[in-house]
């Protein structure tokens, strides 16, 4: 199900900015890929040309391929809507539609695109999705009150579950626990743990416990200086980047030794 | 050696602490309570012309407000009867005004659209901006004018009829709606937008039923100001639809009255000269029935705002 991505000589522009340059690698299927790195150096903006997104931002381009099985995302009959709808993305801050309803946020997907789905359908959605997302016994006598209601850590579960109602094959999730407290926190973590027997996850986090409870690969970026482009410096086995990394760099930063 | 000393909080203990949560400010009192009364009276300042002005239209026109007034139009009504009503100008003042919005929405709209949504300062809408900058600026005669002017091209001159009117107004609505669409469709946050995307949904639908959809409210109430805006329009009325004192449903045919044409009327017409043996002319009446039609006029835009408000509060996003 779950499929593999190829990246290769990435660069990727604001306007006439080069925020990140000369990415190559390989994400696994079904399994957890965590990216870390100080604040700036492009971990949100590559996870955001995984999916296309990156080009709403206007000026904003890339160049080099990401590959999903083969098919390059950035080829040019490839339709964005259609890469979107295969990798979905979870947002660091949770942004639940304020005028729907929680049972809405889930469908959003669906019902936004005007795809026609019967009631008893829905509702099987609905809680099959908010199941996977862990949420369903705080939400489930509420479904029909507004998203925005919930606390943060709720609001981000029912973003998950928004996510992953439209079967995506690959999950980016952006610091996806920076605004939430240790419990949810831990709620989600247990979530990726079981999302990825499915899914592909990427996932960015400045919480290098977090990165080595959940991932099996990591992948560590720098940036040379202010102006400079973001550069992977090396991605391996989550185990083997925490004990030996190769590169100088990727310890100083692990170990907090960086700056 | 230095040290650096964190503030610490008084060492005295809680009867001085009590005493320092006690002290009067002598001269903050003063300032705040002169400031206080500065600003009720800007209040008081800037409700008596409002207060004075609904108390007059009210009293003037209450006195001829009433279901005769309403339901007849002014067909073989001469000197001082005590007859005549505003049914023609109520019909025709909603028509004109209905289909002037039914223009400008759509194409204040999309607009709006277009500026915020997809132009991002390219050259072309930085040119719509500019232009519907200018637009705000034009006087309601030259909107009345300019219609007049392009329908005299189209079916010669001196057509008059109720949809003329309609175009005219929409000259003066378009750039109010565009510029109040725009900037409550710049208020909607980009997270929203992206969230959207982020699920698959292209573009279209994402503006349609995200972006729209949050704005809703305040593209209401900017579409209501802006009929506000134009109902009370007189120049280019009179310019465009002219003046009759019966009944015309047909907006595409033939003049047709409406009520701030009706108010201007009735009051340069003024007194009536009464033969002192009619008992039943009014002196007055023309004067009266101008303040009735003002009347009448001030509620149909309170109805309107009220129905936007409505509206508004229908859609607004709700917490619980
Ligand atoms: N919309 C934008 N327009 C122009 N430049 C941007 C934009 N977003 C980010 N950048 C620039 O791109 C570079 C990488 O930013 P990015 O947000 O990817 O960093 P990050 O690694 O996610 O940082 P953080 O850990 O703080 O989230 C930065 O230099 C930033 O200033
Ligand atoms: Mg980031």
């Amino acid at each position: 199900m779950a499929q593999r991505i190829d990246v290769k000589d990435l660069n990727i522009f604001y306007g006439s900015f080069k925020a990140v340059a000369d990415v190559n690698m390989t994400i696994e299927p079904r399994s957890v890929t965590a990216f870390i790195g100080p604040s700036g150096c492009g971990k949100s903006t590559f996870l955001r040309t995984l999916n296309r997104m990156h080009e709403v931002i206007p000026g904003a381009r890339v160049e080099g391929t990401v590959a999903v099985e083969g098919v390059d995302l950035y080829g040019s009959e490839i339709d964005p809507v259609a890469v979107r709808r295969q990798v979905g993305m979870v947002f660091q801050r949770p942004n639940p539609f304020p005028t729907m309803s929680i049972a809405e946020n889930v469908l959003a997907g669906i019902r936004l695109n005007n795809r026609k789905m019967s009631k008893s359908e829905g509702q099987d959605l609905v809680e099959q999705s908010l199941r996977g997302a862990n949420l369903w016994n705080e939400v489930k006598d509420r479904l029909d009150r507004p998203g925005s209601g919930l606390s943060g850590g709720q609001q981000q579960r029912l973003c998950i579950a928004r996510a992953i109602a439209v079967k995506p094959q690959v999950l980016l999730m952006d610091e996806p626990c920076s605004a939430l407290d240790p419990i949810s926190t831990l709620a989600i973590e247990d979530l990726i743990a079981e999302l990825k027997s499915q899914y592909t996850i990427v996932i960015v986090t400045h919480n290098m416990q977090q990165a080595a409870r959940v991932s099996e690969k990591t992948a560590f970026f720098n940036i040379a200086g202010t102006g400079q482009p973001g550069r992977l410096i090396e991605i391996d086995d989550t185990a083997t980047m925490f004990s030996s990394p190769k590169e100088q760099a990727t310890e100083d930063y692990i170990s907090g030794r960086f700056g | 050696m230095t040290t650096t000393t964190a503030p610490k909080p008084a060492p005295e203990g809680s009867a001085s602490l009590r005493e320092l949560l006690q002290t009067n400010d002598a001269k903050r009192r003063r300032t705040d309570v002169t400031m206080r009364v500065l600003i009720t009276a800007a209040f008081v300042l800037a409700m008596l012309p409002l207060l004075s002005l609904t108390y007059t239209v009210v009293s003037q026109g209450i006195g001829r407000l009433d279901g005769y007034f309403l339901m007849n139009s002014m067909r073989g009504v001469f000197g001082g009867m005590d007859a005549g009503g505003i049914y023609h100008a109520i019909v025709g003042t909603l028509q004109i005004t209905l289909f002037a919005a039914l223009i400008s929405v759509p194409i204040g709209l999309l607009t709006a659209i277009y500026l915020v949504e997809y132009g991002g300062g390219k050259p072309l809408a930085k040119t719509v901006t500019f232009l519907v900058d200018v637009m705000t600026g034009i006087p309601s005669i030259v909107a009345g004018l300019f219609a007049y002017a392009l329908f005299a091209l189209l079916l010669g001159p001196g057509a008059k009829f109720g949809f003329i009117g309609s175009v005219a107004l929409s000259v003066l609505m378009i750039p109010v709606v565009i510029r109040s669409s725009e900037e409550m469709l710049r208020l909607v946050p980009n997270e929203l937008r992206e969230a959207s995307l982020a699920l698959g949904v292209p573009r279209w639908l994402t503006i349609l039923k995200v972006v729209l959809r949050t704005s809703v409210a305040g593209l209401t109430t900017g579409v209501m100001l802006a009929i506000a805006r134009v109902i009370g329009e007189t120049a280019p009325l009179l310019l465009t639809v002219g003046v009759i004192d019966s009944i015309n449903f047909n907006l595409f045919e033939g003049r047709m009255m409406t009520l701030p044409v009706y108010v201007y009327r009735q009051y340069a017409q003024g007194l009536v000269p009464c033969s002192a043996d009619d008992a039943a002319c009014i002196p007055d009446i023309n004067i009266q029935r101008a303040w009735a039609a003002a009347l009448t006029l001030f509620l149909i835009v309170m109805l309107l705002n009220l129905i936007g408000r409505l509206v508004t509060r229908w859609f607004a996003p709700k917490i619980r």
